[in-house]
């Protein structure tokens, strides 16, 4: 019944297709939110960590490594039930959005951090030296040239993030892997292994790859752009002697 | 009368322990062009840097045009009165040369794109670059790319443009273009310090000289002066080694 040749569970699976939509959908939802706020802690703790003022940088340090050596799953269950017994439950969705934002966050804040480093010193001081303001200099002459670099890796993100909501099933979760695994466990529903995950699987996949795919292109063409530059410079330098 | 463009008073300089700059006192005048040179580490380059505060000095004061450069007003002040030209050039690699030359004037000195334009277009012609408007910085030779930066420090209209090296990171057969912009420039009222090892540029285009050695100053005067009979040992020594 539950093998994977089975048209019995398969059928199953077609008949309870909802299920997994919803839980793709609730997948994508807390993906979205929870990107969204590790977006902005992500910039602003990146910000923080390549600005000049020290308490800033420490504080922006101390977010990082905490949230990176620590495990998502004991993030997520200290944020839920932590609240859930002050009684001010956060609700399952809240709490994952929010830890899996904080915990993005940390690394796209890394990512950022690496991406403003990668631009050459010169650059600040030149924008400096001509009167622009921090924010002036960030946005008009920093990110432009660092979110080349910023992108792939960021986008990387994305992809772990969405498969990271799996990790709501321990809080009781409708996400899809949560979805699935009720699903293949339930006292009417169960038994269809295979074909239920395989779709789930296929369903994370179709999401994942295109985005994974988009950001080896990305990172691929930015190498080539710069062999590109480099060429061009020996050639000009060539041409002159 | 003239006054006074640039005032360093005893500024010192630490970066960590060491003593980069020992009680530095300096004035420029209006439209002055000033040279310092020295040997490498001798804290020249620190010296310019701390006159638009790249560097913020450990203890001292610094003056520009009258009004005290301090942390709070150090991006007001510094966009208002100095432009710097840097060793490596500094062009902004994401944007065209014309990019590069409007993109201050339009957004901190309130200028309408076309009058950005055409101050571009004027300051590419000192330079001699103007069909390079459109071309991005990396496809420029050195010595080209550094023409452009001049040219963009001057799209600034300040008073002061600062030059540190200018000409040390281009190849021998580039140096001359530079430095024939820069003789162009020194016989405006601009007023100019230049940190330099080319003593054919010093001898002609300075007012004065500074020489500086482990974070002093300490021989001071004329292009005459200091190359006819300079009374300093090191500046003999230094001076020896360099021309010739
Ligand atoms: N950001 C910094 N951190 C630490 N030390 C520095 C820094 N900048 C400069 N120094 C040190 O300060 C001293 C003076 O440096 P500075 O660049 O002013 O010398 P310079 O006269 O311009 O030399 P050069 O001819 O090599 O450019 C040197 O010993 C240098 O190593
Ligand atoms: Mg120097």
């Amino acid at each position: 019944m539950s093998g994977i040749l089975s048209p019995q569970a398969w059928e199953k699976v077609w008949t309870f297709r909802g299920t997994f939509l919803l839980g793709l959908g609730n997948t994508i939802q807390v993906a979205l939110l929870g990107l969204l706020l590790a977006f902005i802690l992500g910039i602003i703790f990146g910000l923080m960590a390549t600005g000049e003022n020290k308490v800033l940088k420490v504080i922006s340090r101390v977010y990082v490594e905490l949230i990176q050596n620590t495990p998502l799953l004991l993030q997520l269950c200290f944020l839920y039930y932590a609240f859930a017994f002050s009684s001010h439950s956060l609700g399952i969705l809240v709490s994952g959005m929010i830890s899996l934002g904080v915990y993005h966050g940390a690394y796209i804040a890394e990512v950022v951090r690496a991406g403003i480093e990668a631009v050459p010193k010169g650059q600040f001081e030149a924008a400096r030296s001509q009167g622009f303001s921090y924010v002036q200099r960030m946005f008009y002459i920093i990110l432009p040239q660092s979110i080349k670099i910023i992108l792939p890796p960021l986008v990387n993100q994305v992809v772990n993030m969405i498969k990271n909501t799996s990790c709501l099933y321990l809080i009781g979760g409708s996400d899809l892997i949560s979805l699935t695994y009720s699903f293949v466990t339930g006292e009417n529903t169960g038994g269809a292994y295979a074909p239920a995950y395989i779709l789930s699987g296929v369903l994370f996949f179709c999401i994942c790859f295109p985005l994974s795919t988009l950001a080896s292109v990305w990172e691929n063409s930015l190498k080539k752009r710069e062999r590109r530059v480099v060429v061009q410079k020996k050639t000009a330098l060539e041409g002159r002697v | 009368m003239i006054s006074n463009m640039i005032k360093l008073e005893n500024v010192n300089k630490y970066f960590g322990d060491l003593h980069v700059l020992k009680d530095v006192n300096l004035t420029v005048k209006e439209g002055e062009k000033l040279v310092i040179i020295g040997p490498s580490g001798s804290g020249k380059s620190t010296t310019v840097r701390c006159m638009n505060y790249l560097e913020e000095p450990t203890s001292g004061h610094v003056y520009i045009d009258g009004r005290e450069l301090t942390h709070r007003n150090k991006t007001a002040l510094i966009r208002e009165t100095t432009s710097m030209v840097f060793q490596q050039f500094n062009l902004y690699p994401h944007m065209t040369v014309m990019k590069n030359l409007t993109l201050a004037p339009m957004k901190l000195h309130h200028k309408s794109k076309k009058e950005a334009e055409e101050l571009a277009c004027h300051y590419l012609d000192v330079v001699g670059l103007r069909d390079k408007a459109e071309a991005y910085p990396t496809t420029l030779s050195g010595g080209q790319q550094q023409r452009i930066a001049i040219a963009r420090a001057l799209c600034a209209e300040t008073k002061i443009v600062l030059f540190d090296e200018p000409t040390s990171a281009l190849d021998p057969e580039t140096i001359q273009e530079v430095l024939d912009v820069m003789i162009k420039l020194a016989k405006e009222n601009i007023t100019m310090v230049v940190v330099t090892h080319e003593m054919g540029f010093a001898r002609q285009v300075a007012d004065r000289i500074v020489f500086m050695a482990d974070g002093q100053i300490i021989e001071e005067g004329t292009p005459d002066h200091f190359f006819e009979n300079p009374s300093n040992e090191r500046v003999k020594q230094f001076l020896g080694k360099i021309i010739r």
